[in-house]
């Protein structure tokens, strides 16, 4: 049921939302607080699943490209492209889904929720900007979320594929790590997937809590905003994935 | 008689093509109790945050303490709301917090106050409203009536100079229901409040209103102190204090009438 015009006052919607959002940041560095509390919670939702599925990518990494190196006596580049294929690629992308799955619905939800049983509204009619108070910090709190899970995700990783690499195929330890030393570039591989990570962060929680302020105040408007909000930003994440990789590495 | 608190002139007010506000004239006087009553869906709660400045009228307006609402600046309408207490529908107490920072969020946002003044503070207003021992309490483990006391002493923390009251009644067992039709007079008359009343049960509500007001279908149908509306002849307020089913105000939703719909239903 997607109507072009619609669509379009949605994204228009959005983003004065979005400025309206952004106006409301200056003004969480005296209350710092309202972001660590938000960071918390969005870490302690996350952070068990980002190192879960962060190790487990590694591993198959590592058998899958074993399997293929091996055949061409190239073994001791196991490392190297582990490393890449996390830091440049999955890292950023898989922790983004996995965050868009988990923190973005639980914060589409909550708004949504707030917005229902009316909460939103009575910070309002107190005199205090629900969009300042409730909906910036955990913006920003998603915002400077997301680098530091993806960079988790990235680091348990390549230890995951350390552990099948070196462990369990026989790839010689001093070869696996040398060989990131020597042929990761800092600023093309590492930074690149740093950027990456902070655009994504930025989408998701902007679809985020954009979905979550914008729902039909009742059960099934919560309801569908958040599905909405796992599809849309999911999509968004893969097609700005593309975007990001086809400036940087050309 | 003193200048009207609150002066709604012309009043328009549409939600899509659905017309709820169609020219209507309304004061509402210092210090006393106002009512306004109506049917259900009418847009007694659209009212009330017509006034508090959330929603926007389409042509009209509406004047409180002076200051026409929707003509005031950002700051300034923020300065008019914290003189307006509101009391929704649910309560609307934030679920993350316990009942003492509920209670302690307008004064911590809006004041310099220490925290033992807060402290203070909270507790008397707690007090108050007869739940001194509850302020440990998160607001998911009160009752719908123990909710909407919170809800008050949150309201009235700030001082306010008038209180607007969503349907305080609905959902209430007896004894809640006589504590909360006691409070609102009670804070009423002790702190000099300005309070408007909106809810359909008529007998609470006749018993602790100064003034009535009646809307029905966008419209102002009755407006006069207590005894005046009590012994109306309007067979329009006749129907709402007696409460009968059918009368000049429609029981149906408008739309085609059942006898045609069950015609169709047969070709
Ligand atoms: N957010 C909204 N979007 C669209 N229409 C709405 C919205 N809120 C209310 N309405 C419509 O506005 C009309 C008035 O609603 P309002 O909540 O003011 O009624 P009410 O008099 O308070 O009713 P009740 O006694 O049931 O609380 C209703 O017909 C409702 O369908
Ligand atoms: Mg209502």
């Amino acid at each position: 049921m997607i109507h072009p015009v619609n669509s379009l006052t949605r994204l228009g919607r959005g983003t004065l939302f979005l400025l309206k959002v952004l106006a409301g940041i200056p003004q969480l560095f005296v209350r710092f607080g309202l972001v660590t509390k938000q960071m918390y919670s969005v870490g302690v939702q996350t952070l068990l699943i980002i190192l879960v599925a962060g190790l487990f990518v590694g591993m198959v990494l590592a058998l899958q490209l074993h399997y293929t190196l091996s055949t061409f006596g190239a073994e001791d580049t196991l490392g190297l492209l582990v490393d890449l294929a996390l830091v440049r690629e999955l890292g950023p992308v898989v922790a983004a889904l996995l965050f868009a799955g988990r923190a973005g619905s639980a914060l589409t939800a909550e708004i949504g929720l707030m917005k229902a049983t009316e909460q939103l509204s009575g910070l309002e009619m107190m005199a205090v900007d629900p969009v300042e108070r409730i909906i910036a910090p955990r913006f920003l709190a998603g915002f400077l979320s997301l680098p530091l899970l993806a960079a988790i995700f990235s680091a348990v990783g390549i230890l995951g594929g350390y552990m099948v690499g070196v462990d369990f195929l026989g790839v010689d330890s001093g070869a696996f790590w040398s060989q990131i030393q020597a042929k990761v570039d800092f600023y093309d591989d590492v930074m690149n997937g740093v950027i990456k990570s902070i655009v994504f962060g930025f989408i998701v929680s902007w679809i985020a809590v954009f979905e979550g302020y914008d729902c039909l105040p009742t059960s099934e408007g919560v309801a569908s905003a958040t599905t909405r909000t796992v599809v849309n930003s999911s999509l968004a994440v893969l097609g700005m994935d593309f975007v990001l990789t086809a400036i940087m590495f050309n | 008689m003193a200048q009207p608190l609150v002066q709604i002139r012309n009043l328009h007010f549409a939600r899509g093509d659905k017309i709820i506000f169609d020219g209507v004239d309304m004061d509402i006087q210092a210090g006393r109790i106002t009512a306004v009553m109506g049917p259900s869906g009418t847009g007694k709660t659209t009212l009330l945050k017509l006034i508090g400045g959330q929603l926007i009228p389409d042509q009209g307006e509406i004047i409180v303490d002076g200051q026409n609402v929707h003509r005031l600046k950002r700051a300034d309408l923020y300065r008019l709301r914290k003189k307006m207490g509101m009391l929704f529908q649910s309560g609307a107490l934030l679920t993350d917090l316990s009942v003492f920072e509920n209670i302690a969020y307008p004064l911590r946002e809006h004041t310099n106050l220490s925290d033992s003044m807060i402290r203070s503070m909270v507790l008397i207003k707690l007090q108050a409203v007869g739940l001194s021992t509850a302020h440990g309490l998160m607001p998911s483990e009160l009752s719908g009536g123990m909710a909407r006391r919170v809800a008050l002493a949150r309201a009235l923390a700030l001082d306010p100079m008038m209180i607007m009251y969503d349907e305080p009644f609905t959902g209430q067992d007896p004894i809640s229901l006589g504590v909360l039709v006691k409070l609102i007079r009670d804070t009423n008359h002790a702190l000099k409040l300005t309070s408007i009343l909106v809810s359909h049960d008529v007998t609470e509500t006749l018993s602790i209103a100064d003034d009535v007001t009646i809307i029905s279908e966008g419209k102002l149908v009755a407006h006069g102190t207590r005894d005046e509306i009590m012994h109306s002849e309007s067979p329009w307020v006749r129907q709402f204090v007696d409460g009968e089913a059918d009368g000049p105000v429609p029981f149906h939703y408008p739309g085609d009438s059942i006898e045609h719909q069950l015609m169709q239903e047969v070709k």
